[in-house]
């Protein structure tokens, strides 16, 4: 494998995380915007809260990973994507601008009319945000993006059937998995009752959004041909087991065995983000713009391998305790302490 | 492959452009700021009160830490915007040149990795951890805030001055990223921005403080909120204007077309004398006062050395004179008179272990903040106007990186509606946190909803 290769590679499973991570903690958000009012979908909207506070941060950085990894690697490819699809992509910065911020402010806010405020900024770029960002990778899957800076269609690159298709399978991929891992968290936490309503959304999203997958395939091949060739050729094994992983998750939905329907979950998901990538290989930008054309300079892609290694060295064990920290040790308890009232109040400055 | 110079659908385009990167990164590094520096303070703090186990070292991380995760979540996320806008506005700087400043920019992605992998940690186990293991656990956010201004600033330099890569008919060959990294202006640009980090950050936290004192609440845990991020800033003070003066020999040297402009120095001539105020008009700078041969004494150590003037270089090279010029008066007029408040601090604390007692004092306390900021937004503005009209220093103009679609124009009002929006909503909730209890930082969910 050539060094472009590699940086293509470990840029994709870049993008594979944030999918899987940061989707998950997007669907989040689209929860919180459907649990309904104040007193209603208070345990929802913490039980969201608390899964998503400790680790929301860092699994948003795999997206600024990916675009560094781009830029450096491809930059070309880079500075194409980004001019031509500048409004999706400004609408997208807004949207993380606003969630991002709206999460911090809620958290810190005490007043019902600014957790309702920042609560429903929160909750509603949660669900723009994943559909702008899947009209990009729409528009780049069916060719609309051309090598060159603005070299696309303005509007018609992210507004158009794929573009659309994908966005609404951004959203419900985020929704479903959301859902999917909200049961475990809930049960852990001794909430069945949550784990009971987020089991029923992961089973209808899990439906809905394979449904939509299933009908888009119609779109791909009036919208998106060579995509489509792709997918129904080299790409099916990985696109059949996308379907698989997807039924045997809606199984173990059934079967309330939510700490299996993680993996499956998310091996279908990460699957129809490799079945893309699988299909339209070797090309980055279609009609022509391949890995080896497209590649920075050798020496930038080993200086960036070598900093990836050392990074991933430090970044793994960190991500692990992150992880382990907040997965364990969340009995009852631990959660009514933290929930209880200060064990210390002091007038502050 | 394509054509990738770029031309603005509009003049008016480019300058939407310019502004709207200049004031989302002019936003950023304020908070940025904080966030290389109060990890430092709070650790210390927390550790202070551990070790102490005094209350008021403890209630003022608790306070620090709970601010601290307000700001970085902000700063998050006004990150972000910065690294999409390098490819929304700048397509033609990317293309091109993204590889080659592309390194520092990798590192930094791992570096914000750690921080908010151990803010995380930090803010959210307070009570899960042992105390000695959360105090370590704040470390790395310390280590990995100063290693991500390192990175970012570094990138910057290579624009000031750009190495590592050959040029050949618009397309760059023979790639260096590490001769890129470690261009000459890395060294005194990544010491003077870090150090000024610690200085927004240690006197933006002492203001508050102060204003609290003004206020009356003269007891320990205010006196120690003040004393603590304001005596680490004043330590930095001194240390922050000789590193200045270094980063300014350095342009002697280097980059001597902004030296020209921050001085408005429009001809090249040996005994040049250093000009306070003035302004830059038809070509010439007046009403200034001008100290002689002290610029080429300060640049080189002798009266007679010559200093290049704006002349060096073509009209359409120089970069405009007054915002460069005004812009390094204000931040060295800011940095004295900081220098000054911090020489009247150590000398009421040698002598009487206590702060200075006029009143005045804790009102130039207050001012310290807002002061430290400004100075840095105007020494930003000298580094990034001055290099103009250069996007990469003497090889590719900001003209020509700029994205060629049309409504850059429109794309800067809402991000100027978008950031007020956020502006207001931050300032609101660090206030809001300032007048409450203080609870343990992020673990308690907001106050229960009685129906």
């Amino acid at each position: 494998m050539t060094a472009a290769q590699w940086l293509l590679l470990v840029a994709w499973a870049g993008l594979t995380l944030y999918v899987l991570f940061a989707g998950a903690d997007f669907g989040g958000g689209f929860w919180d915007l459907l649990a309904g009012g104040d007193v209603k979908g208070m345990p929802q909207r913490r039980l969201i809260e608390h899964s998503i506070g400790p680790v929301w941060e860092a699994n948003h950085v795999w997206l600024i990973f990916v675009i560094v990894m781009f830029w450096t690697g491809f930059p070309a490819v880079f500075a194409s994507v980004a001019s031509t699809m500048y409004i999706p992509l400004t609408l997208v910065a807004f949207g993380i601008i606003a969630r991002g911020a709206a999460f911090a402010f809620r958290k810190a806010s005490t007043e019902l009319w600014q957790q309702r405020l920042f609560g429903a900024a929160f909750a509603l770029s949660s669900v723009l945000t994943p559909f702008f960002l899947g009209t990009v990778a729409g528009g780049v899957a069916s060719g609309r993006v051309p090598l060159g800076i603005a070299r696309g269609d303005l509007v018609a690159s992210w507004l158009n059937p794929t573009s659309v298709l994908a966005g609404l399978l951004a959203v419900g991929t985020t929704a479903y998995l959301a859902a999917a891992y909200l049961t475990a968290d809930a049960r852990r936490q001794g909430q069945d009752d949550l784990a009971e309503a987020f089991r029923r959304r992961a089973l209808v999203t899990g439906a809905v959004t394979g449904a939509v997958a299933l009908g888009g395939i119609a779109v791909l091949r009036a919208d998106a041909p060579r995509l489509f060739a792709g997918l129904t050729g080299r790409a099916l094994p990985i696109v059949v087991v996308s379907a698989l992983a997807g039924l045997v998750s809606l199984v173990l939905l059934v079967q309330r065995r939510y700490v299996a329907v993680r993996a499956t979950a998310a091996l279908a998901v990460a699957a129809v983000v490799w079945g893309w990538a699988v299909a339209q290989y070797p090309y980055l930008l279609l009609p022509d713009a391949t890995v080896a054309k497209t590649a920075a300079d050798p020496a930038v892609l080993r200086a960036t391998l070598a900093v990836l290694a050392v990074g991933t060295l430090l970044l793994v064990p960190s991500l692990l305790w992150l992880f382990s920290l907040f997965q364990r040790e969340h009995t009852v308890a631990a959660h009514d302490q933290a929930d209880g009232p200060a064990p210390s109040g002091h007038p502050a400055a | 492959m394509p054509e990738l110079l770029t031309v603005a659908a509009t003049p008016a385009d480019l300058y939407a452009a310019r502004v709207q990167m200049a004031f989302s990164l002019g936003w950023h590094i304020v908070i940025a700021c904080f966030g290389v520096g109060m990890p430092a303070l709070t650790v210390f703090a927390e550790w202070r009160g551990r070790r102490t186990g005094d209350p008021d070292y403890l209630r003022l991380a608790h306070q620090w830490a709970k601010a601290m995760g307000v700001l970085f979540a902000v700063g998050a996320v006004s990150g972000t915007i910065l690294s999409f806008e390098m490819g929304l506005l700048w397509p033609g700087l990317m293309a091109t040149y993204g590889q080659v400043l592309g390194l520092p920019f990798a590192m930094e992605g791992f570096a914000f990795f750690i921080e908010a992998i151990f803010l995380g940690i930090y803010l959210y186990a307070w009570d899960r951890l042992p105390p000695r293991q959360h105090v370590l656990s704040g470390l790395p956010v310390c280590v990995a805030g100063i290693a991500s201004a390192f990175f970012v600033v570094s990138a910057n330099a290579w624009m000031n001055q750009p190495r590592g890569f050959d040029l050949h008919a618009g397309t760059v060959t023979r790639v260096n990223p590490w001769a890129a990294m470690f261009n000459p202006a890395t060294p005194p640009q990544t010491v003077h921005m870090i150090l000024a980090a610690f200085m927004v950050a240690g006197y933006g936290i002492a203001s508050v403080y102060a204003v609290a004192m003004l206020r009356g609440r003269r007891d320990r845990y205010h006196r120690l909120g003040f004393l603590v991020p304001f005596t680490a800033a004043a330590a930095l003070t001194p240390v922050q204007i000789v590193v200045g003066d270094w980063a300014a020999k350095f342009l002697a040297t280097n980059q001597p077309v902004k030296l020209a402009a921050i001085e408005g120095l429009t001809q090249t001539r040996a005994y040049a004398p250093l000009s306070l105020g003035g302004v830059y008009v038809d070509g010439e700078l007046r009403y200034a006062v001008q100290i002689p041969n002290a610029l080429s004494i300060l640049a080189h150590w002798r009266p007679d050395a010559l200093i290049l003037g704006l002349d060096q270089v073509a009209p359409a090279d120089r970069p405009p004179v007054n915002p460069v010029h005004l812009g390094f008066q204000l931040m060295v007029g800011i940095g004295f008179a900081l220098l000054a408040l911090a020489l009247w601090f150590a000398l009421a604390w040698w002598r009487r272990r206590d702060l200075p007692r006029s009143p005045w004092f804790l009102r130039f306390a207050a001012a310290t903040g807002v002061a430290a900021a400004v100075a840095l937004e105007a020494g930003w503005v000298v580094t990034e106007v001055g290099r103009q009209p250069w996007i990469v220093w003497g090889v590719q103009r900001t003209a020509d990186a700029v994205n060629p679609a049309p409504g850059l124009v429109t794309g800067l009002v809402a991000v100027l509606a978008v950031y007020t929006v956020l502006t207001v909503a931050t300032v609101y909730v660090l206030n809001r946190m300032r007048t409450r209890p203080v609870t343990a930082p992020q673990e308690r969910g907001a106050q229960e909803h009685v129906p």
